[in-house]
């Protein structure tokens, strides 16, 4: 040999670090790719798209422009009441903000397949830390910033926030948005060290069970009923402080809230922002810190096994008589579904997510306390039950969103099969439908019985909602569906993330928006029925109930019927 | 058994296959050779019916994929490249799936599983998640799956791949077994001795378009390259046989 070989035991120079902009390149190529790619095709998918956003987003602007013009123009309190829902609003965000950093915080650091590459290669510790740190907070995030900009603008137009405003905002949110991603990812970090033998089906249940308390906290924060009941207080005076006070002093929606306020009604006070970024910055070095002693250790406990053995299964000697007299492909594929369903604990520890939405929402319905004490007039009744339509409505789009929307999206790399198969894909696409929509129908009923019965409603509004929420359901399962084939989220690494993407955003508004249509129509015919009962005459089925239920039964047939069209067109067209 | 007639497929202006005919008669392990990116895989994945071609057609069995496309699957077992199966199926539970796509269950199909099983040394396995699997257990499960329906074709992407060498055996085995039963084999691979032992004739497809087609003799012949082994037809018939510098390639 004329040459050595390069020297093995030598110290070798460390080669220069990546800027953290190079190691988030292969994401934000990727997002512009597919920006690219979108443009180029799909025309339809766009143009659905701008106007179900323009919709949704003039809806929010508008609602928040009215109320808060409403609330301006009341003396005295009106602006504290501006305040206050403004801490409220952003203290759900913040909930949704830590449920969505946990989820997403174990997909960017311990599940995403670039992972590998990433920690094999020479890059620094707190440059992987901040790339992933920042991956996380874009991706958890940018719902709730789209939800909130119309929200902010309304804000910043009725209490006149001037050019400076937009900045105000930008410096009040980067914060509030990185101290739930700091915190999601230190949880998901701990978890995964402290579990790691049971991996991400364990972890995850905790996430679950960690939610619930999150939820119920949540709750007991906002303290609603205070809000919505001033004869509660002893007096004015107490209701006062209570609306001057903070919801909860410690929390940083309190201090984005009293910054952004600060900043409208012209208050120099700069203890918010100051505590905003304080925290925000001492969250991320305790973050940093426990990122470079633990990190490496979890992702290698996150590597370790992989479920080989089934757990369960009673349900499918159950289900398997039932499905007897279907054909081998049809059960097969039922089965198979549910099989998928209740092996992956991204899916099923949903259903605990599900079960305290339920919960809350049969709760709340019966702590109106519309029947404690004095009488309450048939009208006040009869218009909660009505507006209960649209809660209903809203929950079961959330419930369609977690559980039929991912349907196509589920089949990702294995739809090879499907598609190289004899199988029909309508049949196979219908069979998707009826298994999403025959739970979702009885959880749809279940809830519209059950809160109507609450509410004591008459049979009359009993039978709209009955019809109402029957129709919507199928709507909410076809759009759910159809949407999902148009948006799929192939090759996603956790299935939780699926009705967080841009196409689940695109059917929460979709069916929001259709519900809200749904109520504009039905308004007519049940204010009719209001009046009657407010002169004292008994109200019947006039021709504006039929009509208007004709017109709600097209609509939602319409809804029905083209997702579905659409979807399967898609699902035939789609090349992998 | 396969015919495909002036078949083409464009991805924008990129055309990947470009009027391409092929006949591969029932009875015979047909080869589809070509370099990286010459348009095998896209071929193979029209063939299954998994991609639309932009034009020309695909006919199994004398059934058009496009407008017959349950018929001409119903014929079909397809091996992709990739070993993508249900993660949270066992194997067992993945094969009766597939047979059940096809609408096929009951006693013969699981005596077929369990002889594919134990041919493939998964029947230890066959209760486990294929999450627990290894690639190479992934690629024998999907080969079990492409037979266990028993279809009369076998469209099959780089078998070999993942595979230790008594598998690659037991699937060469396998294969020529089905051929001279009256099964049609087309499989597209870029282990060439294999090609070339295996094989009763091979097309090289090149940029999309058929560069050769026949038996070895015929290749030879028609190329004009009497004795070279296929490698050095490959070779020279893809344009690869430029000599390429490595000197200064490790240099500093």
């Amino acid at each position: 040999m004329s040459e050595p070989a390069p020297a093995d035991t030598a110290s070798v120079a460390l080669p220069p670090q990546p800027g953290i902009w190079i190691l988030l390149s292969p994401k934000w190529r990727t997002a512009l790719a597919r920006v690219r790619q979108e443009r180029s095709g799909a025309g339809m998918r766009l143009l659905l798209l701008s106007l179900v956003g323009f919709g949704f987003w003039s809806a929010i602007f508008g609602v928040s422009y009215r109320v808060l013009k409403y609330f301006r123009g009341v003396p005295d309190i009106g602006t504290l009441v501006a305040t206050k829902l403004l801490a409220v609003l952003l203290l759900a965000f913040l909930g949704v903000l830590l449920l969505s950093n946990i989820i997403t915080a174990l997909s960017t650091f311990f599940l995403a397949s670039d992972l590998d590459l990433v920690v094999s290669a020479p890059v620094d510790w707190l440059r992987v830390y901040i790339a992933k740190l920042g991956e996380t907070t874009v991706h958890s995030s940018w719902m709730v910033g789209l939800v909130a900009l119309p929200i902010f603008t309304a804000y910043g137009m009725v209490f006149d926030g001037g050019p400076l405003y937009p900045l105000i905002v930008i410096a009040a949110i980067i914060p509030f948005l990185v101290m739930p991603a700091v915190l999601g990812a230190m949880l998901t970090l701990l978890l995964v060290n402290i579990f790691p033998a049971r991996k991400t089906r364990d972890l995850l249940t905790l996430v679950a069970v960690g939610a619930v308390g999150g939820v119920v906290l949540l709750l007991r924060l906002i303290r609603p009923e205070q809000l919505a009941r001033p004869e509660g207080f002893r007096n004015l005076l107490d209701y006062f402080s209570m609306l001057q006070g903070p919801t909860n002093p410690f929390l940083p929606s309190e201090w984005a809230a009293d910054m952004v306020m600060n900043w409208l009604l012209r208050i120099g006070d700069p203890l918010p922002i100051l505590l905003l970024w304080s925290t925000a910055g001492v969250l991320g070095v305790v973050g940093a810190a426990l990122h470079q002693k633990l990190y490496l250790t979890g992702y290698s406990k996150a590597q370790e096994g992989k479920d080989s053995f089934v757990r369960g299964g009673g349900w499918e000697r159950l289900l398997a008589p039932m499905l007897r007299t279907s054909g081998p492909a049809r059960r097969e594929f039922i089965l198979k579904d549910l099989r998928l369903f209740f092996r992956d604990s991204t899916q099923w520890s949903q259903l605990i997510l599900l079960a305290v939405l339920l919960a809350v929402y049969v709760f709340n319905i019966q702590t109106l306390q519309l029947f404690s004490g004095e009488q309450v007039p048939t009208f006040f009744v009869t218009l909660v039950v009505f507006l209960n339509q649209g809660l209903a409505g809203f929950v079961l789009a959330a419930i369609a969103a977690r559980f039929i929307f991912p349907a196509i999206s589920l089949e990702g790399r294995e739809l090879w099969l499907l598609k190289s198969s004899p199988l029909d894909l309508r049949a196979m696409f219908w069979s998707k439908y009826f298994i999403g929509t025959l739970p979702l129908m009885v959880v749809a009923l279940s809830l519209t019985l059950v809160t109507n019965g609450l509410l004591h409603a008459s049979t009359f509004i009993m039978l709209i909602s009955v019809i109402t929420i029957s129709l919507f359901t199928m709507a909410a399962s076809a759009l759910a569906l159809g949407l999902g084939a148009l948006f799929p989220q192939f090759g996603t690494e956790n299935a939780a993330q699926i009705p967080t993407s841009f196409g689940g955003l695109v059917f929460m508004m979709s069916s929001l928006c259709l519900l809200a249509l749904i109520i504009v129509i039905e308004a007519y015919p049940v204010s009719s029925y209001l009046q009657a009962l407010a002169v004292g005459q008994e109200p019947g089925v006039g021709a504006e109930v039929v009509l208007s239920m004709a017109v709600v039964a097209a609509l939602c047939t319409a809804s029905t019927v083209l997702p579905l069209r659409i979807g399967l067109k898609r699902l035939q067209e789609l090349e992998l | 058994m396969i015919q495909l007639r002036d078949l083409s497929k464009s991805y924008g202006r990129f055309t990947a296959v470009d009027r391409l005919n092929l006949e591969v008669p029932r009875g015979e392990l047909f080869g589809f050779l070509g370099p990286n990116g010459a348009g095998k895989t896209t071929t193979l994945r029209m063939i299954a019916g998994i991609l639309q071609p932009s034009s020309g057609s695909v006919t199994i069995g004398g059934e058009d994929i496009q407008s017959n496309p349950e018929a001409a699957k119903a014929k079909l077992g397809f091996i992709p490249d990739r070993p993508y199966v249900y993660e949270k199926l066992t194997g067992a539970e993945f094969l009766r799936f597939v047979a059940a796509l096809y609408g096929q269950e009951g006693a013969e199909v699981e005596r077929r599983m369990d002889e594919l099983l134990e041919l493939f040394e998964l029947t230890p396995w066959k209760d486990e998640l294929t999450e627990s699997y290894s690639h190479g257990m992934r690629q024998k499960l999907l080969i079990s799956s492409a037979m266990v329906h028993r279809p009369a074709v076998v469209v099959v992407d780089e078998p070999m791949v993942g595979l230790d060498p008594k598998s690659a055996r037991t699937l060469k085995d396998l294969l020529r077994a089905f051929v001279e039963r009256g099964g049609t084999v087309l499989m597209s691979t870029h282990t060439l001795e294999v090609a070339e032992a295996m094989c009763d004739r091979i097309a090289i497809i090149h940029h999309g378009t058929l560069a050769a087609s026949g038996t070895m003799e015929d290749l030879r012949r028609e190329t004009a390259s009497e004795g070279l082994t296929l490698e050095r037809l490959f070779l020279k018939l893809t344009g690869g046989e430029v000599p390429r510098s490595l000197q200064g390639m490790f240099d500093e």
